[in-house]
């Protein structure tokens, strides 16, 4: 049962899928742009993998004819065309995608996402002259000031 | 909060992919156009590579539809990262070892990328593949000297001219009352470099256009201004 198992197909599919979601994962779970891209990365070779496997077949050959030989079963070239072009498009979308990492870290100086998201949310209600959104139930703020910080505030004016 | 229902999100798709998973049927499935296009090919375009005929005779708008798209994300990328200051300050020069290796490696990526591009229709590889190593070649003395830097011009030049070519040689075969982009010329003898008519001059053009793309979308994240 366990060598029937683990069959050269359950290995190739489990490495299509298993790709798929560790690059989902990485997107939903992580906080960071340089493992969001990285993410993309592992989810384009999962689906490129699979987009392969969907018509492979047991012992088809490359479909090249090389001296004049055909080979006796051929793999379709349909689906390696369409990965090929599937890996370039991929190559652009990463491309891109870290020009925009670039440009985050150039105005915000971090690539942290929860940072980059709440210094978004802030210029947006600078820009709309509101307030930031806040839950009522958040605790109130405790605001010290410090006695001699005011005093040199009113000498200085 | 969030990890926990990520992971649940997660744990939730595998379930599901391993229930499509035990339907599905492996190794079996019908060649129908693959087969069709293996039996004709050879005889249709003459190229003894099939990947390269379904790529440049059969689907050659697609082809042309996907140079447009990474002409758009390099032009994009290069239009987020903007223009470099000019007194903004750059690395210093590579080690030894890398500045050497580039300029060793620098013909054999050039001579690599083109036997690559050229024998696109008689064994694996092609326009894509030999174009990302022409890039690699023009991108790696940036990689060794920081200061030196690649001229945008001449690469957009050399791009658009290889794109007018794939798309000239396709108003060609329009006017010559074919399709568009239908090989054209005569097929030769299968296997031979110079066969297959119109593939190799469009792989060509691929190659070209693909290489100073990266090249240049590569030279744009290189001189991106480094924050300190």
């Amino acid at each position: 049962m366990s060598m029937e198992f683990l069959d050269g197909n359950t290995i190739l599919y489990s490495a299509a899928f298993g790709l798929m979601l560790i690059g989902i994962g990485g997107i939903v779970i992580s906080n960071h742009l340089m493992r969001i891209i990285f993410g993309i990365a592992l989810l384009e070779a999962g689906a490129n993998l699979l987009l392969l496997l969907s018509t492979y077949h047991e012992g088809a050959s490359a479909p090249i004819i090389v001296d004049g030989i055909i080979p006796a079963m051929m793999a379709d070239p349909v689906p390696q065309a369409l990965v090929l072009t599937a890996i370039v498009i991929g190559v652009g979308i990463l491309a891109l995608a870290l020009s925009l990492a670039i440009r985050v870290q150039r105005a915000y100086g971090t690539l942290d996402m929860r940072e980059v998201r709440l210094r978004l949310e802030q210029e947006i209600c600078d820009e709309a002259g509101i307030e930031m959104p806040s839950s009522s139930e958040k605790p109130a703020e405790v605001i010290k000031t410090p006695v001699n910080s005011v005093v040199q505030q009113e000498s200085g004016s | 909060m969030r990890r926990f229902t990520a992971a649940l999100f997660l744990i939730g798709l595998g379930v599901m992919i391993a229930a499509i998973y035990q339907h599905m049927d492996f190794s079996n499935t019908a060649l129908n156009a693959g087969q069709a296009i293996n039996s004709v090919a050879a005889q249709e375009t003459g190229a003894a590579n099939f990947v390269t005929s379904v790529v440049l005779a059969y689907r050659g708008i697609d082809t042309l539809l996907e140079l447009t798209i990474l002409f758009t994300a390099a032009m994009i990328g290069g239009m987020v990262l903007g223009k470099r200051r000019v007194d903004a300050p750059r690395d210093p020069d590579a080690g030894f070892i890398l500045r050497t290796g580039a300029d060793l490696l620098f013909p054999l990526l050039l001579v690599v990328g083109l036997y690559i591009i050229l024998h696109g229709h008689l064994t694996p590889g092609g326009g894509f593949q030999g174009g990302v190593i022409l890039a690699s070649a023009f991108f790696l003395p940036l990689l060794a000297r920081p200061g030196s830097s690649i001229n945008q011009d001449v690469i957009s030049i050399v791009e658009g001219l290889a794109g007018a070519t794939f798309i000239l040689i396709g108003l060609l075969a329009m006017s010559e009352g074919y399709e568009f982009l239908s090989p054209l010329f005569d097929k030769g003898e299968l296997g031979a470099l110079i066969s297959a008519g119109s593939l190799p001059v469009l792989y060509l053009a691929v190659g070209i256009k693909v290489g100073s793309e990266l090249a240049g979308l590569l030279a744009h994240l290189a001189e991106a201004e480094a924050v300190d």
